[in-house]
């Protein structure tokens, strides 16, 4: 057995793998299929200041080795969670976080400040970065000022872990996470899914209600590591890597490119126990490479 | 109720016709039970266009040989792929995923289950059951030719067939809603599913005559068990999972214009 004890930011998890938001549900949802308390880090749906219905029907595109989907943020808001999810997840032997999104830059601080509030909460992701809602969101993440502007007012009002998590739909990647970076995040992960759209030729109409929606699974595989290895150059916080993760070969490839945890998202709708094979298969893995601590791989990349 | 992911052993793959397959599959452990509505998430091997899972109803258990049937239409990879197993061979399912019809209340009622098409799957184990709880049913099939028209002697067993066919190969001629049984008597519960233009025409006579009745939806899923957000339905109470919530729906629940 390999130490695959990590801590990111202000995060201390037991294992490097965590659920991607959004992908998860509250966790509960999978408890008949594994014991959700063997994940490093669960980050539940995406959350907002007041309850949203989301985009209409159809939210949902298959693709090539991958998945569009246009949810848009579809959640009971903060309150909600408060009174109703946190009092079950907190029990949770695992760190359950919250992925904070949000239209305007009050609603972020307004959510923030209640989310800082749970002393079980060990820290909140922070979506700068949705591509399916019409305002706010990915407009937060997409331009250097805006992203750093949010995260420095949440920054103010939150104190326990703050990840921020990253869109890839831009052309710098590495500057916004620069940017986030001097503003006070403890680490950043990535990536967001890709802006992407699916047409149904026989009908001459988009399959999804909103037209364009978000691409994830193993067709964004290669985009999403490169952007881990440029970001993992670029800034000293830890990175969380993710993006069509479907085993533990996957997983290890985001470490050795700077990863210090990651994230698994689609792959749970086809395998509901696939993050309990990556923790093991990352544990074979260092076994069979002569590592002691998962540390060890963390930008291991030979180049 | 508890959810499954087992490897089920394929033990007949029946060719019913060039649209349409029987999966009859196996499971080395005792089946857990299920109820009539629910379906299972197959997972789809060996094709690389297809990577989520499927969506199939539970069309029949037996509990005594721990067997479960699928009956499956063939409408793009997937489902070819499915059909193409061999047996001996396995597939992957979770399962029993959503909700089930509802019981009617008193043991005389007059029960109408409409199908069309593969919407007929569900109907099937609903029958068995409701059979096996002493109801009385009548089923009203309908398909566009008489190939259409799947499993009539299994539903033979299990109540009064009534068959309608467009092209009048079978039964009456016309659409399900068109058929006399529907001028003749009235119902106490209606059960139905297929597609969605059916369900919608059979919705609204129901409306029309104030009877009970739930429609078995079938929106696109990623993944079955509520996690993803992506199979929702408007309902009187908001947008909710047909994977959860569903896919059994009264209709005064749902926003259909009817
Ligand atoms: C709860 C539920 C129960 C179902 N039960 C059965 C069943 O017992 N037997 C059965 O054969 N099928 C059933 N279906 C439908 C089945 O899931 C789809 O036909 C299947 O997913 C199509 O996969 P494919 O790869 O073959 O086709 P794809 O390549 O995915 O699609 C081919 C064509 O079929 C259409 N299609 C895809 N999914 C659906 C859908 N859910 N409903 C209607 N059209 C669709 C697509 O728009 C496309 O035009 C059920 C669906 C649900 C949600
Ligand atoms: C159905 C679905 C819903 C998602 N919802 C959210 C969300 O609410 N917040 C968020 O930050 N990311 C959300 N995501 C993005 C994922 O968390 C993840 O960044 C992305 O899917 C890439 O990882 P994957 O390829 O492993 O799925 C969602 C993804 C999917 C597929
Ligand atoms: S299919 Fe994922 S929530 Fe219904």
């Amino acid at each position: 057995m390999a130490n695959l004890n990590i801590n990111i930011g202000k995060l201390q998890l037991k294992n490097p793998v965590m659920t991607a938001s959004g992908t998860f549900g509250y966790g509960t949802e999978y408890s008949d299929f594994i014991d959700i308390s063997r994940i490093g880090g669960i980050i539940v749906k995406g959350t907002t200041l007041r309850s949203r219905q989301g985009n209409a029907y159809p939210r949902m595109a298959e693709t090539p080795s991958g998945m569009l989907n246009a949810v848009g943020l579809q959640n009971k808001g903060v309150d909600y969670f408060i009174n109703h999810i946190y009092p079950t997840v907190k029990v949770i032997d695992t760190n359950v976080i919250v992925n904070l999104s949000g239209s305007t830059l009050e609603d972020y601080i307004e959510a923030a400040e209640m989310l800082n509030d749970l002393d079980k909460l060990p820290g909140i992701e922070l979506n700068i970065s949705c591509p399916n809602v019409k305002e706010g969101g990915m407009a937060f993440g997409i331009s250097c000022l805006s992203a750093a502007e949010v995260v420095r007012e949440v920054r103010r009002v939150y104190k326990n872990d703050l990840m921020v998590k990253l869109s890839p739909n831009v052309t710098d990647i590495s500057e916004i996470a620069r940017a986030v970076e001097a503003e006070g995040a403890d680490s950043v992960s990535l990536i967001n899914t890709l802006l992407g759209m699916a047409i149904d030729s026989e009908k001459r109409k988009p399959i999804l209600s909103t037209i364009t929606g978000g691409l994830s699974g193993p067709a964004v595989k290669p985009i999403a590591l490169r952007m881990v290895w440029e970001v993992a150059k670029a800034v000293k916080i830890p990175v969380v890597g993710m993006g069509g993760i479907m085993n533990a070969a996957d997983a290890i490839e985001f470490m050795l490119a700077g990863a210090s945890g990651v994230q698994i998202g689609t792959a749970n709708f086809i395998d509901p126990t696939v993050t309990i094979k990556v923790i093991d298969g990352i544990d074979e893995y260092l076994n069979r490479h002569g590592y002691s601590s998962v540390i060890d791989i963390i930008g291991a990349l030979e180049v | 109720m508890k959810k499954f992911m087992l490897d089920l052993i394929v033990t007949k793959n029946e060719t019913l016709n060039d649209q349409y397959s029987l999966l009859i599959l196996k499971s080395p452990e005792k089946l857990p039970e299920m109820f009539p509505g629910q379906f299972a998430e197959v997972r789809v091997d060996n094709s690389p266009t297809t990577f989520l899972r499927r969506p199939i109803s539970i069309n029949y258990i037996d509990y005594e040989t721990n067997e479960l049937w699928l009956l499956i239409q063939i409408v793009g990879e997937g489902t070819l792929k499915m059909c193409q197993v061999k047996v001996g061979e396995t597939l992957n399912l979770l399962f029993p995923l959503g909700n089930s019809f509802s019981l009617p209340n008193q043991k005389n009622a007059k029960l109408l289950l409409i199908g069309g098409g593969v919407g007929i799957a569900p109907l099937l184990f609903l029958g068995a059951y409701l059979k096996d709880k002493d109801f009385e049913c009548n089923f009203l099939l309908g398909g566009r030719s008489k190939d259409n028209l799947l499993q009539l002697r299994e539903f033979e067993q299990f109540g009064n067939v009534f068959t309608t066919t467009e092209d009048g190969s079978h039964g009456e001629r016309g659409f399900v809603t068109q058929h006399s049984l529907l001028k003749d008597s009235n119902f106490d519960y209606i059960y139905t599913c297929g597609p969605t233009p059916m369900m919608k025409a059979v919705a609204s006579y129901a409306a029309k005559t104030n009877t009970f009745c739930e429609v078995s939806l079938e929106n696109t899923m990623a993944c079955g068990f509520g996690a993803c957000l992506c199979c929702v339905t408007d309902t009187t109470e908001g947008h909710v999972c047909v994977c959860t919530e569903g896919p059994v729906f009264n209709i005064t629940k749902l926003k259909w214009q009817i």
